[in-house]
């Protein structure tokens, strides 16, 4: 018995010593540590203003946000749809219903002021390639009422799903939810309907990689395929983890950002719960069975020892 | 013992044309792992370079790769002796063509060719090539490969061997 | 004819047509096998158990699986991952047992090994367990390919690439494989029929192969004893149990064997429900994508040794080209094991702490072969491109080495000390150039010399020459 066990004392140092080299030491070579997300946006200032927000419903329409974007849940629509849209500004505007609940209202003030800074994409737009969305010229205290604004209409509670649809769902599918650029895949009645929405869809995406230079990936298996902690940080900044990609920094809130995840989660690893909780119950089971085993050796083995 | 000699005979005979049926099944298994017709054509793409502007960079894909045609590139920027790096260019109807499989040599992402800045780049690690292919920066160990082409005319085939890439690569 | 006479139950009506008794007598009751073993010797009922889940759960993913590169991501990834009950059990059973049954083997193997239970006799049973070795790596390999994401789609790319490397008929001979220029439609259906059909088939023939090789030699035990087995059949037939040297398979072997799967299945499962990554890479959960390679391509854990040994090559010496002694190299790594029998000049069968020299060659090749498996993962730049290089010349110098240490030869041994030193200042050279100051290399040359060609003096000295 004593000799059974330094074999298997042997065996495990060696399994160990190759699994801690192949994955934990090889993985932290591959892909070097990163300091975690804190959704602080720290390198971006508050406004010197306490905005208001009645203020702000006039300040909106005034400084000409709604030229482009729609606030549906105040019965302002929209000035085009999402195709003829993303033909001239690239990506559709996103609907400014809820983006006071998700987006961090310092980033939300600083994005309207300066897009491409907030969003971390200078690399990419210029003055030679201007950004879609225009610089802020109004004052700080427009800005901080718009922004006061925004919050105040933003609901209190979002479903997951439609925290992703306002964060992520403009650029990125997610086919195993029926997810599209342009919103819920819908029921077709007929094929006419069918081919017309394929039609408008790959004009979308067409329109999409030429504003971005690459087709944003679908996101339906990112819960397996990258984890919860890296999307997690990715969407806190994007260029920490990917130097030079086209996706811009959302100001996603920490709250959102989970929301997201779950999303994710919900989407790329439905069986997660159940796989936890059957896990217990069947090693429970090896356990017993072990046991068993292990005491129908013992009657056994007294014999011929 | 003529009996024997006529039982072997026959016997060699049966042995011998059954192996020739077991050969023919072979053959005919054989075959059916070659590639299809239909993917062999695939494999021999025809190019028009006739509509091509100076400095413009088309992609075709052939045999599943990206390939990047360059018009008259600016060789300028081609950081190798001038020789070197026009002998990499192809002279088809007058005009200069930079002709070669658009991955990275170093783990094969498709760089992308900034034109005010002359270069190719490849966003995955920052390998950087110059206007004739010719790596300059970061991990790539080699230009990008030139892939088997002959000139027909204004018309490039990519994945035949002509004369001009025989000549390109040395193996004239 | 037979002669048949009314049967009384159904247990004799078929015992009269197919003789249950004798059989059973046979293969269990009466199959002895040496009363001195330990776990080790549960690893073969173990991997027939893996095999089992492999193809069990194998049936039902196939059921759902769809093999085209247009459908076979969403049909694993969606129908059966997310949709068919239970799906997604299955197809982490099939994916962890997949790696883990190599864990098992290379143990089996190892055993072997160790025990010299290769040799004088038992030369059949360890040959068909190397073609076993080689049937599981090419159904581990076409596996992988079928989930057809970005891994399964990059690994086939590289892995036919390498018979590019034969010469004269290499270039078409992968077109031929892949069924295309690339890797695609064709070459995923193909590896499709091998995974589900052909290759089951062949590795169950194999199977029963390598368990008919056991009957004439018999199981080896712990310490390598000859054991008359008609003789000690005799003594536990006639009740003297505890005398005789044997058991029989059933049921005294195999409660030991199960009670060792029971703790198996325990370190398994926990595997299969809360740690699988090792053996689903998360970068395979990206769909294929020809267009976009991933920025670390490695194989599956259990081909990095020979894959290192492949990479380990990375410099040109005089007139060969790296790219072809890498391939040769892998070549001769992929089959060197086969010849294990004859390599081994001692016929002594005994574990290999009592078989002197052995002892210490066999843990530098674990030792050799576990630093080409974590370097084959780790990115083969800087520095870690050399501990591959001195690894992978390593493991041929202990092959080579093998015969001249185990029959006392050491003219041989010279020659072999000649060429791997020449090679070892290749590395050198390579070394001081690319990289500057030779210091670290020359270290990790020495250290492999001490321990390779000073330690079986050492033992010998210490055990007062065992052979």
């Amino acid at each position: 018995m004593n000799k059974e066990l330094k074999i298997l004392a042997i065996i495990v140092a060696l399994v160990g010593i190759t699994y801690w080299g192949i994955e934990p030491y090889a993985h932290s070579v591959m892909h070097p540590h990163h300091e975690p997300a804190t959704f602080k946006y720290e390198d971006l200032k508050p406004l010197p203003v306490k905005g208001n927000a009645q203020r702000g419903a006039q300040a909106i329409v005034n400084n000409g946000c709604t030229g482009c974007h729609s606030i549906k849940s105040q019965n302002i629509p929209a000035p085009m749809d999402p195709v003829s849209a993303s033909a001239s500004y690239g990506v559709n505007p996103p609907d400014l219903s809820n983006i006071g609940a998700i987006v961090d209202p310092k980033f939300l003030a600083n994005f309207i002021k300066n897009p491409t800074h907030a969003a971390l994409l200078e690399h990419k737009f210029g003055d030679s390639k201007p950004y879609p969305m225009p610089a802020f010229y109004g004052s700080d205290q427009d800005l901080a009422d718009i922004v006061a604004y925004l919050v105040s209409i933003a609901p209190k509670n979002l479903s997951d799903r439609e925290v992703f649809a306002d964060g992520c769902g403009r650029c990125h599918n997610v086919r195993y939810d029926k997810w599209t650029v342009l919103g819920d895949r819908p029921k077709f009645k007929n094929k006419v309907e069918e081919a017309d929405f394929e039609l408008k869809l790959a004009k979308y995406e067409e329109n999409l990689k030429n504003y971005l230079g690459t087709t944003p990936p679908d996101l339906s298996m990112y819960i397996r395929s990258r984890g919860g902690e890296y999307i997690r940080d990715f969407v806190e900044n994007p260029q920490k983890l990917l130097h030079g990609t086209a996706m811009p920094r959302v100001g996603l809130t920490e709250q959102a950002t989970e929301q997201v995840v779950s999303y994710l989660e919900y989407v790329g690893d439905r069986k997660k719960e159940k796989r936890n909780a059957l896990g217990v119950w069947v090693l429970l089971y090896f356990v017993i069975f072990s046991i068993l085993a292990y005491l129908w050796k013992k009657k056994i083995w007294a014999e011929v020892l | 013992m003529a009996d024997q000699k006529r039982r072997d005979f026959i016997g060699m005979v049966f042995g011998g044309f059954a192996a020739a049926g077991g050969l023919a099944a072979l053959y005919a298994m054989k075959r059916t792992w070659d590639p299809l017709p239909s993917v062999m054509a695939a494999g021999f793409t025809t190019v028009d370079l006739s509509p091509m502007k100076d400095g413009e960079l088309r992609t075709v894909t052939w045999r599943g790769k990206p390939i990047f045609i360059l018009k008259n590139p600016p060789t300028d920027n081609c950081n190798k002796e001038k020789d070197e790096a026009q002998k990499r260019l192809v002279d088809i109807g007058g005009s200069k063509y930079l002709i070669m499989i658009g991955l990275c040599t170093h783990l094969g992402c498709i760089p992308s060719w900034e034109p005010e800045k002359k270069v190719f780049h490849c966003a995955c690690h920052g390998g950087l090539y110059d206007a004739c292919g010719v790596n300059t920066f970061g991990p790539p160990p080699r230009p990008m490969d030139i892939p088997p082409f002959k000139v027909e005319g204004t018309k490039l085939v990519l994945g035949e061997e002509g004369p001009e890439y025989k000549k390109l690569v040395g193996k004239a | 004819m037979a002669h048949f006479e009314k049967a009384n139950s159904i247990y004799e009506w078929l015992d009269q047509r197919l003789a249950l008794t004798k059989l059973w007598k046979v293969l269990a009751a009466e199959y002895w096998i040496p009363k001195n073993i330990n776990f080790l010797w549960a690893m073969g009922v173990i991997l027939m158990t893996m095999f089992t889940i492999l193809v069990i759960s194998g049936i039902f993913l196939l059921m759902y699986y769809k093999p085209d590169t247009k459908l076979a991501f969403d049909s694993v990834n969606y129908t059966i991952m997310q949709e068919v009950w239970f799906g997604w059990l299955w197809r982490h059973m099939h994916a962890v047992a997949a790696s883990v049954v190599f864990l098992v083997i290379y143990i089996h193997m190892f055993t072997g090994i160790y025990y010299a239970s290769y040799k004088k006799g038992r030369e059949m049973i360890w040959i068909s367990g190397m073609l076993l070795f080689v049937t599981f790596s090419a159904e581990a390999f076409s596996g992988y390919m079928l989930p057809w994401g970005q891994m399964s789609y990059w690994a086939a790319q590289v892995i036919t690439n390498l018979f590019g490397g034969i010469p004269f008929i290499g270039d078409e001979l992968v077109i031929w494989i892949r069924g295309n220029f690339y890797v695609s439609d064709p070459t995923l259906t193909r590896f499709f029929m091998l995974h589900v059909f052909l290759l089951p088939i062949v590795i169950m023939m194999l199977i029963g192969l390598h368990f008919y090789t056991l009957r004439i030699p018999h199981v080896n035990n712990q310490d390598g004893e000859e054991i008359d087995f008609d003789a000690e059949a005799e003594k536990y037939k006639a009740g003297l149990k505890k005398e005789s040297k044997v058991i029989p398979f059933w049921p005294v072997f195999i409660s030991k064997d199960i009670f060792v799967l029971g703790v198996f299945m325990i370190f398994y499962f926990y595997l299969v429900f809360y740690h699988y990554n090792f053996a689903m890479d998360p970068i395979n959960f990206d769909p294929a994508d020809p267009m976009k390679t991933p920025p670390h391509i490695y194989p599956e854990w259990y081909f990095l040794w020979s894959y290192e040994v492949l990479r380990g090559f990375f410099f040109d010496v005089g007139p060969l080209s790296a790219m072809d002694m890498g391939l040769i190299a892998f070549g001769i790594a992929n089959v060197i094991f086969f010849f294990l029998p004859w390599f081994d000049k001692n016929d002594e069968v005994a574990p290999a702490a009592r078989r002197g020299g052995f002892f210490i060659w066999f843990w530098l090749l674990v030792a050799d072969m576990i630093v080409l498996t974590i370097w084959g993962k780790l990115p083969p730049t800087g520095f870690n491109a050399y501990i591959g290089y001195v690894a992978a010349v390593g493991f041929l110098a202990l092959f080579a080495a093998l015969p001249a240490l185990t029959a006392g030869r050491s003219g041989l041994l010279r020659l072999i000390i000649a060429v791997t030193v020449i090679l070892f200042i290749a590395g050198y050279l390579q070394y001081t150039k690319t990289m500057g100051n030779g210091f670290i290399i020359t270290l990790l040359f020495i250290i492999f010399y001490a321990l390779f060609f000073l330690s079986p003096v050492i033992v010998k000295r210490v055990s007062g020459g065992a052979r």
